[in-house]
């Protein structure tokens, strides 16, 4: 196993809004595999939250992703999915989006570590 | 809580010696998985530094990369589209790497460029020079993310391990080592009640001895004066009854 992931090279995934996969995208961690199924997914207005779930979900259970980019407004609608997520891989990254400000007293890691750091370190 | 509170043994001075011997190995380890807490708990909080000072920085990169988006978007028009159906085989990827902190296998994600641009005609028409910095700011804003995944899943895994050592170093300090003490404690009052038991023994025997001894004694004596008395030489020892080894007949 860990010779074998040595060698082949994991992907990163994204969860977000349009705006933060077409980025991600051009920086070039997006792809398509053999069942054209791609290692991103756009969430718009209209995107329900079963489906968010079921994709991240989707994206724990494939073994050659290994990190997960997922923007926190997204992050917030799944909580409960990210907050049972215990292993180490796929590791699950917050990240900032365009029209949401980060907020680091909901990262589910920072809210863990709560009690060790002072959140206003951040600001 | 006393009497309970024990392992299930013999009190015998092999399970004293096997008790000793446990009570120290106990110690032992102890002091070791402790230090090994200490170890862990040095680079867990390091990590966390790392964690929050990368996290800071995530935010400014993230908000030059949107804001390049934004540019390259007024120079080239929407593109969105067009990005997200030509997707086809990642140029970024993500290689494993293990570290070993006091035993603990953490992993390191790093990332390394692999194949083409896919992109590399996009923004040919006008707009070029912006995505192109674009394309710059989010592949840097990838790297710093990767690292802060890798941080993020030691964190993780450091969490659980320093967790479960602690346990281990609570469980052996306030249940193994009172029981092996208790233990030793029951054996030695054991053993003592024991040899108290013996002495004791020895005593009454040297007791008996010396009573039959007496009334021996005193038997002998008597007989002795009934023979003075009698001025008759009854108790004169036969050569006979002596029971010489070497008398063969």
């Amino acid at each position: 196993m860990a010779l074998h992931s040595a060698i082949k090279g994991k992907l990163v995934s994204v969860i977000g809004d349009e705006d933060t996969c077409v980025g991600f995208l051009l920086g070039g961690v997006g792809e398509i595999n053999k069942n054209r199924h791609p290692n991103f997914m756009v969430v718009d207005k209209n995107t329900s939250v079963s489906e968010i779930e079921e994709c991240f979900k989707r994206f724990v259970r494939r073994d050659d992703i290994d990190i997960i980019l997922i923007n926190q407004n997204v992050a917030e609608m799944i909580r409960h999915c990210i907050d049972s997520h215990m292993q180490p891989i796929p590791s699950v990254l917050e990240i900032p989006s365009k029209d949401h400000p980060y907020d680091p007293t909901k990262d589910s890691i920072l809210r863990r570590a709560r009690g060790m750091f002072n959140p206003d370190d951040f600001k | 809580m006393s009497g309970k509170d024990r392992l299930p043994v013999f009190p015998s001075r092999g399970a004293q010696t096997l008790m000793k011997a446990r009570l120290k190995g106990a110690q032992k380890g102890h002091s070791l998985l402790k230090r090994k807490a200490d170890a862990l708990q040095m680079r867990f909080r390091l990590i966390l530094g790392k964690i929050i000072e990368t996290k800071t920085l995530m935010g400014e990169v993230m908000k030059e990369a949107a804001f390049s988006l934004a540019e390259a978007k007024f120079a080239t028009g929407d593109f969105n589209q067009v990005v997200l159906q030509n997707v086809t085989k990642a140029q970024i990827k993500i290689r494993t790497k293990r570290d070993n902190v006091a035993g603990v296998t953490l992993p390191v994600f790093e990332s390394y460029q692999d194949g083409t641009d896919t992109y590399e005609l996009a923004g040919l028409a006008r707009g070029g020079q912006q995505l192109a910095k674009l394309k710059k700011n989010y592949q840097s804003a990838v790297k710093l993310l990767v690292e802060l995944a890798s941080l993020q899943t030691s964190f993780v895994t450091l969490d659980e391990v320093i967790k479960i050592t602690n346990r281990r170093v609570n469980a052996i300090e306030h249940v193994i080592i009172p029981r092996i003490e208790k233990t030793l404690a029951y054996i030695i009052s054991e053993l003592d009640e024991l040899e108290r038991e013996e002495f004791y023994r020895l005593k009454k025997i040297q007791d008996k001895k010396r009573i039959a001894r007496q009334k021996a004694e005193l038997k002998a004596e008597k007989m002795k004066l009934l023979a003075l008395e009698n001025s008759v030489d009854v108790d004169a020892p036969s050569m006979l009854d002596e029971g010489d080894e070497d008398l063969l007949f």
